[in-house]
C-alpha cells in the first residue's frame, strides 16, 4: 500500500471542487485512458484575469485526484500570471509529498494548467498535437515534457524520470533514449561503456598459458563453491573452448556463466577479443 | 472497524485449529527434528503425520511429497529440476499469464539460451488447447501451466493437457497455489509430474510449501546442503509450518465440496448484485470454468486503487489488476494478456472469498460499493463519454 499522507486521504476521500463546470472560461486536458490518468480543469476567469473558480474532472489513482483537488484549492484567487508560476513542486508540496512514483500525478496537474493558460492566451487550439516528439509510445510522452521534467525537478535518473513522466514505464523500449535526453539535458555525456582492455600481443603460448592461469586460479574456484567445475578443452586463437563439470553440467544458467563470468574475466585479463564457446559432450 | 476480507487469493486468515496445531513446536517443542536426542528427533513423527495428511489432500503418496518454502520455491524447484534433468531439451511451454513465480523463470531460461512458447489466452482468459499441442516439440523439456489464474480465477483444462502432453513423454508441471482446497484435487487421475502449493493460501501461515513429485520422475534438487527431505530440499525443517501445512490441508480436504457450494453461492451472489446495481461492468474470465470464490469485475471510467482505497474506508479489503496499486504503470499482465480494453482494464477489481466469509459481509459491499463507484465515475472526465474515453493520443 502507497504511504500517502494524511492530506492526499483527505483531498482523495473529500475533494474539494470536483466536477464539470458551466460555463467555464477555458478548460484544460491533459492525459488518456490508456495511459491510466487524465485531467480536465475547468477555470472560470473574470475580465481582471484573475481565476475566480476552478473544478476538476480526474480519471486516476488517489494521488492524481488529489493533486487535482488541490490544484484548484491553489488557483482560486490567483491571476492567470501568477498561476502560471504554479509547478508540480508546489502541488506536492501542498499535499505534503507524493510518494516518488506518484509524482506523475503532480506533473499531470502542472500540464493541465499549463493546456488551460495556453487555451486562455488563444495559443493553444482544441486536440492540436503535443508539443515535441513523442518518445515514449506507451504513455504518448514527448521529448519537450521529459526535458522539462529534468530541469524542473532536477531528475538525475531515468527512473526518476519515469516517476515524474512515465515514460519508459510500459514495454521500456525507449529506456535508451531517456538516458540520451537526461544527458543532453543536464549537459553531460551519456553513459558509455568502459573503454575495452587495451590489446595485448600475446602468443598463441603465451595466451594458452594465461588462460590456464586464470582458469585455475579465478574461474575455478568460484565454480566449485557452487559444487560446478570447468575443462579448458582447446584454444583456436581468440576462441577458447570449454566443457562444464559438476553442478554446472546441465545447469539452465550455464550460458550465463560462460558469457558473465568465464568469458568476461578473460577478456578483462587475458585478450577482449576473446570468444568462449561451451563444448557439450 | 470489522475488517471484510475479500482479499484471500492474496492471502488466508490462518485458521484457529491451524495456529492451534503449529503453536507446540514454536513455543515448548524446538528441537531440531534432525538432531540424535530425542528431543529433537521426536518431532520428525509429526513431520511424517504433516506428509501423510498433505498427500492424502491430494491423492497422493506421502514420498511424493516435498516440503518447501512457498510456493514459489515449489514452482522453481519443479521446472529447474526438469530442465537440468534432460540437458539436451532446450524448449519450455508455458502460458502468458502465469505468476511470476514460473514466468520470471521462463525469462531466466530464455537468457540461458532455452526457447520458451508462451500460450495465448482469449477474451476470456481461456486456453486453446490446440495451440498447446501445436507448441510441443521432440526437444520440449517441460510444459507448466497453472491449474486456475491468480487474478481472473479461470481453471485451465488440465486433464485434458495433461493427456496431451504425457502422450508425448514431456514432463508436466502446475502451479496449483490457487486450487488446492479450492478444487478437489487426485493425483491419481490428474497426470501432472510436478504441482506446487502454498500453505498462506489454504488458512496456513505464510513461509510454507509443498512440491508434489511423481515417483519415477526425474529430479534434481534446488535447494542443496543437509540431507533433510531425503537430499531433495535441504535446510533444517520449518517443523511449526510444515505441521500447520499438514492441519490445513486436512481442514480444507474435508467438505471440500460442501463449502466451495457456500462460497459459489456468496461470490454469485455478490457478483450477480454488483452487475444489477451498478451500470457498465464487466466480469474479467470466464463464467463458467472458474474458481468458485473469484469474481474479477472491470469499472468503466475509473481507475481501481482509488476503488480500492475507498473499499478499504469501509474496511473492505480486495486487490486490483489496475496499474497504480502495483508499483508498475500499466494493467496486469493477465489483463492485458486477455485483450481486456483500457476503458476497463485500469478498473479492475477482484474480489476473492473464503470459508469465513458471511453474507453479511456480502452486504455490506453490496451496500457500499455502488456509491463509491457513483461518486467516482461523477469525478471522471470519461464517464459517459466512449468518444473521449477513445480519443487516446498513446
Amino acid at each position: 500500500m502507497w504511504d500517502y499522507t494524511d492530506k492526499v486521504r483527505d483531498h482523495f476521500l473529500n475533494p474539494r471542487n470536483a466536477g464539470p463546470m458551466d460555463d467555464p472560461t477555458v478548460v484544460g486536458e491533459v492525459g488518456s485512458l490508456a495511459c491510466g490518468d487524465a485531467l480536465k480543469l475547468f477555470l472560470k476567469i473574470d475580465d481582471t484575469g484573475r481565476i475566480t473558480d476552478a473544478t476538476f474532472q480526474t480519471f486516476g489513482c488517489a494521488s492524481a485526484i488529489a493533486s487535482s483537488s488541490v490544484l484548484t484549492e491553489l488557483l482560486k484567487g490567483k491571476t492567470v500570471d501568477e498561476a502560471a508560476a504554479i509547478t508540480n513542486k508546489e502541488i506536492a508540496m501542498e499535499l505534503g509529498g507524493l510518494p516518488r512514483e506518484k509524482m506523475h500525478c503532480s506533473v499531470m496537474g502542472q500540464e493541465a494548467l499549463e493546456s488551460a493558460l495556453k487555451r486562455f492566451r488563444g495559443e493553444l487550439e482544441p486536440l492540436v498535437k503535443p508539443e515535441g516528439e513523442i518518445v515514449c509510445k506507451c504513455f504518448g510522452v514527448t521529448d519537450v515534457q521529459i526535458r522539462r521534467a529534468i530541469t524542473e525537478n532536477d531528475l538525475t535518473t531515468v527512473e526518476e524520470i519515469t516517476d515524474y513522466t512515465k515514460a519508459g514505464g510500459g514495454c521500456g523500449e525507449c529506456v535508451l533514449d531517456l538516458e540520451r535526453i537526461l544527458a543532453e539535458t543536464r549537459g553531460t555525456e551519456p553513459a558509455k561503456p568502459k573503454p575495452a582492455a587495451p590489446k595485448r600481443k600475446l602468443t598463441n603460448l603465451q595466451r594458452m598459458q594465461l588462460v590456464t592461469k586464470v582458469i585455475d586460479e579465478e574461474i575455478r574456484p568460484s565454480l566449485k563453491k557452487d559444487r560446478g567445475d570447468i575443462e579448458l578443452l582447446d584454444i583456436e586463437g581468440a576462441k577458447v573452448l570449454v566443457s562444464m563439470r559438476g553442478a554446472c553440467s546441465g545447469c539452465p544458467s550455464s550460458q550465463l556463466t560462460i558469457k558473465e563470468l568465464v568469458q568476461r574475466r578473460l577478456r578483462d585479463a587475458v585478450d577482449p577479443d576473446i570468444i568462449v564457446e561451451e563444448v557439450r559432450s | 472497524m470489522t475488517v471484510i476480507y475479500l482479499d484471500n487469493n492474496a492471502t488466508t486468515r490462518v485458521a484457529p485449529e491451524v495456529l492451534e496445531a503449529m503453536l507446540p513446536f514454536l513455543r515448548e517443542a524446538y528441537g531440531n527434528a534432525s538432531s540424535m536426542h530425542g528431543f529433537g528427533g521426536n518431532v520428525g513423527k509429526f513431520i511424517s503425520e504433516a506428509r501423510e495428511r498433505t498427500a492424502q489432500g491430494l491423492g497422493c503418496s506421502p514420498e511424493e511429497i516435498i516440503f518447501t518454502s512457498c510456493g514459489t520455491e515449489s514452482d522453481n524447484t519443479a521446472i529447474f529440476s526438469a530442465v537440468r534433468s534432460q540437458p539436451e531439451k532446450r524448449h519450455v511451454v508455458t502460458t502468458r499469464v502465469e505468476h511470476p513465480a514460473v514466468l520470471n523463470v521462463a525469462s531466466h531460461l530464455e537468457i540461458a539460451g532455452y526457447e520458451v512458447t508462451h500460450l495465448k489466452v482469449d477474451e476470456l482468459g481461456r486456453l486453446d488447447v490446440q495451440e498447446l499441442e501445436d507448441s510441443l516439440r521432440p526437444d520440449t523439456a517441460l510444459v507448466s501451466i497453472m491449474h486456475a489464474n491468480n487474478e481472473n480465477g479461470v481453471i485451465f483444462p488440465l486433464e485434458r493437457i495433461a493427456e496431451i502432453v504425457k502422450s508425448r513423454g514431456i514432463l508436466l508441471h502446475t502451479d496449483a497455489v490457487q486450487t488446492v482446497g479450492k478444487l478437489p484435487i487426485d493425483l491419481q487421475k490428474l497426470a501432472v509430474d510436478f504441482l506446487a502449493l502454498s500453505a498462506h493460501k489454504v488458512h496456513g501461515p505464510k513461509g510454507m510449501g509443498a512440491l508434489f513429485v511423481r515417483r519415477g520422475v526425474p529430479f534434481r534438487p534446488f535447494m542443496l546442503g543437509g540431507h533433510q527431505e531425503k537430499g531433495r530440499r535441504a535446510g533444517t525443517e520449518n517443523v511449526a509450518g510444515i505441521v500447520a501445512l499438514g492441519k490445513a490441508m486436512e481442514m480444507a480436504a474435508a467438505g471440500i465440496d460442501e463449502e466451495n457450494s457456500r462460497v459459489k453461492a456468496l461470490r454469485d451472489r455478490l457478483e450477480q448484485g454488483i452487475m444489477d446495481t451498478v451500470p457498465d461492468v464487466r466480469r474479467n474470465g470466464d463464467p463458467e470454468s472458474r474458481l468458485p470464490n473469484t469474481t474479477s469485475l472491470a469499472f468503466k471510467y475509473i481507475e481501481g486503487e482509488s476503488i480500492l482505497l475507498m473499499l478499504d474506508q469501509h474496511g473492505i479489503c480486495a486487490s486490483s489488476g489496475s496499474a497504480c496499486t502495483s508499483g508498475s504503470l500499466e494493467p496486469s499482465h493477465v489483463l492485458r494478456a486477455m485483450g481486456v480494453p483500457f476503458t476497463f482494464a485500469h478498473g479492475s477489481i477482484r474480489f476473492s472469498l473464503s470459508r469465513y466469509t458471511t453474507d453479511e459481509e456480502i452486504d455490506l459491499v453490496l451496500r457500499e460499493l455502488p456509491g463509491i463507484v457513483s461518486r467516482l465515475r461523477a469525478m471522471s472526465p470519461f464517464t459517459g463519454n466512449d468518444e473521449t474515453a477513445a480519443g487516446c493520443a498513446c
